[in-house]
């Protein structure tokens, strides 16, 4: 069975949500900002010409500049509102909140894993999606997460020896 | 014929009992990576490259491009029985594909992909092997301006060959230098952008790059349409096959345009994907009715499937003999070199001429693989799909995880990662193109490295990229493809201004 409640949250067409217009000017902005970044740090190191040649910031002064013009010539079709589409949706409220059921519990993996070490993340993480994505009680999803964990363990750690993050289980373990 | 001796010695070395086996191993691990959603050839050998590091280079690359070929197989099985593409380019394979499984074809589509894709990928290991060795011979010549034009003209060629705005094009493409920027300058030691942060000083990794812009990503934007597999059965036996077979010869030509047009683009960095709509689209319009295609024609199939591997196949000639890669995947076996300890290039075919010929034996090896284990294993592969999303989903993401951990041991790298993944879901969803970044990521220090050492060499004069016919010439057709989009714009404009004139 391949059902789960992701099914009955399935889009609905003309949701309201993000505009493309308005993450299209988003993300440009953002680009543009990253472009300047690099110009001022580029500045600061030196865009002439040094005893080594060209100095440490010539080739990045020169490419945040084309980052940042390209980035603020893709802001003109949009600013005029010639873009095709910029009325369309980017993402609507409830794809959004499909994208968040996934990328929320992952944020929190990944900042649990310094805590926790991986193993014990990563079966958490398999269990919580198989309960709370799809329909499976604890008594599939506990023995699911564990085995996760076990052959994960037993393949980089026992058998390609590649040392992972761990926390306090393993150490109670004695690894 | 000195080529077809070496070719005998790479021989010797695939054929090691060893090696045959990582074949193997590699062909069905790529096939599980192109079926599952969110790994792709490119992330899926970025997260098994750090677990090669104690392999002799030549057992390592046989293993990862035998994933690669496994996962170009792979992709055609979603494609045709779920109508999900596993990998961008075989979304052109669900036109025709999956019609003819709802017409319960699925065993004739499957068979004809298959074999169409491994004919792509022999013409393209054909032309690599006769053609790379004469491109490495010519490169040995070059010196750091030749470098630079080369680089400049594959990344012109993502602006003059893009489909969607080259403006897209050009500010992924710088995203991606800058990063490659960040940490330690080689040549000065000076700390370039990581404005005070300790851990910005290792720079960005392009692994852990690939793993967040094509896998996270790819796994944010599965989720948004709730995702379910609802899939046809999958049925091959051998009548079905040789019954395909016996139809193939009468597609010949279709097939040999479509590796034609395919190696093409794969040795211009525009790939895999292009060239599978490209054949597709030519096939339609080259045929007799094109309002048959679309429901169900079996030379929608061939054409897409024999594109699309010959240029994944061809976009390792240039990443071989110049160093500069043709595919993103090819990117990643790139820095795989690096790591290994190889310097890619020319200087490859003159000093490790056991690991260049090992490569290529395996090529031909490897497909012969892919195809058979395709052919007999296809329901188990399919079966995968059936397993619930949320479980696939979650051991992705933990495949990920440590896949970007283990790249140098850093768990801030699994951050990096997950930012990664953001900023490829947005920049996926408004059509900026992901290929140019992840090709500046990974070139972007050799880049930067030929543009100053020609700098020194002519003391600061930007003339020395023109300074012969050789670096001028790879120089011009860059600009020209550069301006070619600023150019067919101007040509628009003008037409438009004089169609209204004409009509007022």
């Amino acid at each position: 069975m391949s059902s789960t409640t992701l099914d009955i949250a399935a889009p609905i067409r003309g949701a309201q949500g993000v505009t493309r217009g308005a993450a299209e000017v988003a993300t440009s902005l953002t680009l543009a900002m990253v472009g300047a970044a690099a110009i001022w740090d580029s500045l600061r190191l030196g865009i002439g010409w040094g005893a080594e040649g060209p100095q440490s910031g010539t080739f990045p002064f020169w490419i945040g500049l084309l980052l940042a013009g390209a980035s603020l010539a893709n802001l003109v079709p949009v600013m005029r509102g010639k873009n095709a589409g910029a009325e369309a949706m980017f993402v609507t409220w409830p794809q959004l909140r499909l994208v968040l059921s996934v990328l929320v519990p992952t944020i929190v993996y990944v900042a649990a894993i310094p805590l926790t070490g991986i193993y014990a993340a990563s079966a958490t993480l398999v269990a919580y999606f198989m309960m709370r994505l799809g329909e499976f009680t604890w008594r599939s999803a506990i023995p699911a997460g564990v085995a996760t964990a076990v052959v994960a363990f037993a393949t980089f750690e026992i058998w390609f020896l590649v040392g992972l993050p761990k926390g306090p289980v393993e150490d109670l373990l004695g690894f | 014929m000195e080529e077809l001796g070496l070719l005998m010695q790479g021989f010797s070395v695939a054929l090691q009992p060893g090696n045959m086996l990582l074949m193997l191993v590699g062909v069905v691990l790529g096939v599980l990576i192109g079926v599952l959603p969110g790994l792709g050839g490119a992330n899926g050998i970025a997260i098994l490259l750090p677990l090669t590091f104690a392999m002799p280079p030549v057992s390592a690359v046989i293993m990862l491009s035998c994933i690669y070929w496994g996962a170009l197989f792979g992709g055609a099985i979603t494609s045709i029985l779920f109508n999900i593409p596993g990998e961008p380019w075989s979304v052109a394979t669900t036109f025709d594909g999956y019609p003819m499984a709802q017409q319960g074809r699925a065993g004739e589509a499957l068979t004809a992909a298959f074999t169409s894709s491994f004919i792509g990928a022999f013409v393209a290991v054909v032309l690599i092997t006769f053609v790379a060795p004469v491109i490495a011979g010519f490169a040995l010549r070059f010196g750091p301006p030749e470098f630079f034009a080369v680089m400049f003209l594959s990344f012109a060629c993502f602006v003059g060959m893009s489909r969607g705005s080259p403006l897209k094009t050009i500010a992924a493409m710088m995203l991606g230098f800058l990063l490659a920027a960040v940490g330690m300058d080689t040549v000065t030691g000076q700390l370039r952008m990581t404005f005070g942060s300790e851990e910005m000083i290792r720079g960005f990794d392009f692994l852990v790059a690939v793993i967040g812009l094509f896998g996270i990503s790819e796994i944010l934007c599965s989720i948004e349409d709730g995702l379910r597999f609802k899939g046809q059965r999958a049925k091959i036996d051998l009548k079905v096959v040789l019954r395909t077979w016996a139809e193939m010869p009468r597609h010949a030509f279709l097939a040999a345009r479509s590796a034609l047009i395919g190696c093409w683009m794969g040795i211009t960095p525009a790939g895999a994907t292009p060239a599978s709509f490209m054949s597709y689209g030519v096939a339609r319009r080259m045929a007799k009715d094109p309002n048959e295609f679309g429901r169900g024609r079996i030379e929608g199939v061939i054409a897409p499937e024999t594109a699309a591997h010959a240029a994944g196949t061809s976009a390792l000639l240039p990443m071989l003999t110049l160093g500069v890669p043709g595919s993103p995947t090819a990117a990643v076996l790139l820095g795989g070199l690096i790591m290994w300890g190889l310097q890619p290039g020319p200087m490859l075919f003159v000093e490790q001429k056991d690991f260049v010929w090992g490569l290529i034996a395996s090529m031909y090896l490897g497909n012969i693989a892919g195809l058979l284990v395709v052919l007999v294993a296809v329901p188990w592969f399919a079966a995968i799909l059936r397993v619930p999303f949320p479980i696939i989903a979650a051991l992705i993401l933990t495949v990920c995880a440590i896949g970007a951990y283990t790249v140098s041991n850093a768990e801030f790298d699994i951050v990096l990662m997950l930012v990664f993944g953001i900023v490829g879901y947005v920049m996926k969803k408004l059509d900026y193109p992901l290929a140019p970044l992840v090709l500046a990521l990974v070139l972007g220090d050799r880049t930067e490295e030929a543009f100053r050492q020609s700098l020194l060499l002519s003391e600061g004069n930007l003339g020395i990229f023109f300074h012969n016919w050789l670096s001028g010439g790879i120089m011009a057709l860059g600009v020209t493809l550069l301006l070619w989009p600023a150019l067919t714009w101007l040509r628009g404009v003008l037409a438009g201004s004089f169609g209204r004139a004409r009509a007022a």
